[in-house]
């Protein structure tokens, strides 16, 4: 199996995609021969043709409205949005126009095919417009899935899936792993399932949740746990939304402890929604306040992305605190 | 139906009666599909590529003082885009952003507007502060994020915003500032300011959808405010003619009712003077002007392009044959105003100034930790000042980890007394 980067692997799953099936069309700004920003969509014009990989106009709610009609007449686009800090123009077409599609239409019209990727996430020095992660914006809209990988085994996986699937997804790329996340990635055609944890790591002491690329910063916390005697177990949750309530359930009743990291702002964050699950199905094994361990109620601040992050360290306290409650 | 119409005059009082929108509209027995070749836009110029003047009416259109600061001002901002792309090659600062190529476009259009007019910009515009009199200081400040930026070192380096300069905020979405600009225009103008609003943005910009409600609100509200479009050929990678099939920017000015002028972006003296009339005109009859500015980004996008990825370097060296500073140069010496051995002096200088600024900026300390929460509301609301006290307390634990915020006291001492 080759050794692949995240970047890559999104890479190797668009080929893959665009070659099993000639209605997957990939457009967004700077994609075409030049291969994107990042360099995700690279070869693809070249390869399969300008029609189906296409720069657009500089202009996201166009490229979303435009992906929603052509979904709509049966095509499956990957739309990309160059950083996810961007996506807000085209927040109507996706919110009131993608995820409304099918439902308006009494399953008429859908546009399902769709696949929206961008890349998210700080750490990387880019300020309040090159950091955000808005996955929680978009969990709140019944209709369109959330899919956030963290390795390049899984983008390639999930991104496949997503574009497969008979449901729009937002498929949102931890920019800060793009070329850092390297690992092993079957050449072959292959798919995982949406909807599904992941589970990182058993432990028996207090359940992390965590999604993109805040998994790697609770594998560290629990590293430093583990010398001071605690174990924890890891799910990573790849699917936003809808995301894996019976695995991230089944684990709190057996650590009786839940803590879950996010990069985006605590108020109003998706943890919110999983501490409120489970708290809810899990209440009597509970032995500790659920912790969330996110970023602060703030723009995205440059000159202090080191405090802003819910790093290592943060979690590692919170852990020790929930232990210790 | 005039007792209908009747009576709905009375009840709605309205100076006019009868509408009429096909009133300009007159009829035609042929099927005529026009296209942009209908009304083709030439371009003013008035430097020929010697530095000649093309029309003698504007000899005097500026004199020595004006026409020297702006030239210095295209100097300087040449020397800082080489000077920061240095800088980020070597990893002082994160990024950069240059604009080499389109100087005259940015600082032609300052010059010919006053100082109380508010610059609106996209991230490309740092000639217009330079033209302001932003220091050398200053904007290493800004690039280094440190305590002395106003803006408080929370964004990307590049990003300036100077109150006492009336320079906005650069913010990184891109044509937000278009609605804006009008908004603001129509404030001056309520508030009986003798001030426009000058609005830069690039034309991939003006692809987004607030470049539409931009214009036409600014037309059907009657704000006094210039839009300048600068058309340098790419966004990122996109070349124009991916990005747009009309003539340019220009021709939709026309289409939203906006009076507009295209103008040879490499030429100072056009810029200047378009700028100049186009202000006179949105002050006099309360109405946004659109200027499209040809020229061609020299630079790569920024520090993280490479534009030998979509572009030729035949076709960046036709460019580099119009460098707006060596069109403007020769001009200087045709008119005789141009003293060369001033010019290597300020030349010196600034190279000099800007490594001794950037040398003391990237020493500064970052902004306290306490600011992390500030101006996200006008007050510091408690949930807030809980993450702060929590935050505090992590940092005063593990110091180590955090070196800009957890050795702040002793820094902030350093940086007191530096203005």
């Amino acid at each position: 199996m080759a050794q692949l980067n995240l970047l890559q692997a999104v890479n190797q799953a668009l080929h893959t995609a665009m070659k099993a099936d000639e209605r997957v069309m990939v457009m967004g700004e700077d994609v075409g021969h030049f291969g994107g920003v990042f360099r995700a969509t690279s070869n693809l014009q070249s390869t399969f043709g300008k029609a189906r990989c296409f720069n657009t106009p500089l202009v996201e709610q166009g490229i979303l409205g435009f992906a929603n009609g052509l979904a709509a007449q049966g095509a499956k686009p990957v739309a990309e949005i160059q950083f996810a800090d961007y996506i807000y123009p085209a927040f109507d077409q996706i919110v009131n126009e993608t995820a409304k599609f099918r439902y308006r239409s009494g399953g008429q019209f859908t546009v399902g095919g769709l696949t929206i990727r961008t890349p998210y996430g700080g750490g990387i020095a880019g300020g309040h417009y090159h950091s955000q992660s808005p996955e929680a914006f978009f969990a709140h809209v019944p209709g369109i899935k959330v899919v956030i990988p963290r390795n390049p085994y899984q983008a390639k996986g999930l991104l496949l899936s997503s574009i497969r699937a008979n449901d729009p997804v937002l498929f949102m790329e931890p920019k800060r792993l793009y070329r850092a996340s390297v690992g092993e990635v079957p050449e072959m055609d292959y798919e995982l399932p949406l909807g599904h944890a992941d589970l990182v790591q058993e432990g028996s002491d207090i359940t992390l949740v965590a999604w993109g690329a805040q998994v790697e910063v609770v594998q560290q916390a629990a590293q430093k746990a583990l010398s001071h005697g605690v174990s924890c177990e890891i799910i990573d949750l790849q699917s936003i939304l809808p995301w894996d309530r019976e695995t991230v359930c089944q684990s709190v009743i057996k650590t009786g402890r839940c803590l879950i990291n996010h990069e985006a702002p605590l108020t109003g964050g998706f943890a919110s929604e999983i501490a409120a699950v489970v708290q809810s199905e899990c209440f009597l094994h509970l032995e500790a306040p659920i912790a969330r361990v996110c970023g602060l109620d703030t723009p995205y601040p440059l000159a202090h992305e080191k405090e802003y992050m819910p790093d290592a360290l943060k979690t590692f306290e919170a852990i020790m605190h929930a232990v210790h409650f | 139906m005039s007792d209908v119409t009747q009576s709905t005059a009375k009840k709605t009082p309205d100076p006019v009666s009868r509408r009429d929108h096909m009133a300009q509209i007159t009829a035609t027995q042929a099927v005529n599909l026009i296209d942009k070749q209908s009304a083709p836009m030439p371009m003013l110029q008035l430097l020929n590529s010697d530095g000649n003047i093309l029309n003698k009416q504007y000899i005097d259109a500026w004199d020595k003082d004006t026409a020297l600061k702006l030239f210095y001002a295209m100097h300087f901002t040449r020397i800082l885009d080489e000077r920061m792309i240095g800088a980020q090659r070597q990893g002082r600062i994160s990024f950069y952003l240059a604009c080499t190529g389109e100087e005259a476009a940015i600082v032609g259009a300052t010059a010919g507007v006053e100082m109380r007019d508010m610059i609106m910009t996209q991230y490309r515009e740092q000639g217009a502060l330079a033209y302001r009199g932003y220091t050398a200081t200053q904007f290493m400040n800004q690039m280094f994020s440190n305590v002395l930026d106003p803006n408080k070192g929370r964004q990307m380096p590049i990003h300036y915003g100077d109150k006492a300069l009336n320079f906005m905020t650069v913010s990184s979405p891109l044509g937000t500032q278009i609605p804006q600009a009008a908004g603001y225009a129509y404030g001056q103008k309520m508030s009986g300011e003798d001030a426009i609003t000058l609005c830069f943005f690039g034309e991939g910009a003006a692809s987004e959808g607030d470049f539409h409600a931009g214009l036409n609100m600014a037309a059907v509200l009657e704000c006094p405010c210039i839009f300048l479009c600068r058309n340098n050929g790419y966004a990122i990678s996109t070349p124009a003619d991916e990005q747009f099939k009309g003539d340019g920017i220009a021709s939709r000015g026309i289409g939203y009712g906006v009076h507009t002028i295209r103008v040879d972006g490499n030429d100072a003296l056009a810029m200047y003077v378009a700028a100049k009339e186009a202000r006179a005109y949105a002050l006099k009859h309360n109405c946004p002007v659109l200027i499209e500015a040809m020229t061609y980004r020299l630079a790569a996008h920024s520090t993280s392009d490479d534009p030998s990825g979509y572009r030729s370097r035949d076709e960046e060296a036709v460019w580099r044959e119009k460098d707006p500073i060596m069109r403007m140069h020769r001009y200087l010496q045709q008119v005789g105003w141009l003293h060369e051995k001033a010019l290597d002096g300020f030349i010196t200088q600034t190279r000099s100034d800007l490594l001794a600024a950037l040398k003391f900026s990237e020493k500064q300390a970052t902004a306290p930790l306490s600011e992390i929460v500030t101006d996200v509301y006008a007050e510091v609301e408690p949930h807030l000042q809980d993450q702060l006290d929590a935050l505090q307390m992590h940092v005063n634990k593990y110091p180590e980890a955090y070196p800009n915020t957890s050795q702040q006291t002793a820094a902030d001492k350093q940086g007191e007394g530096v203005q």
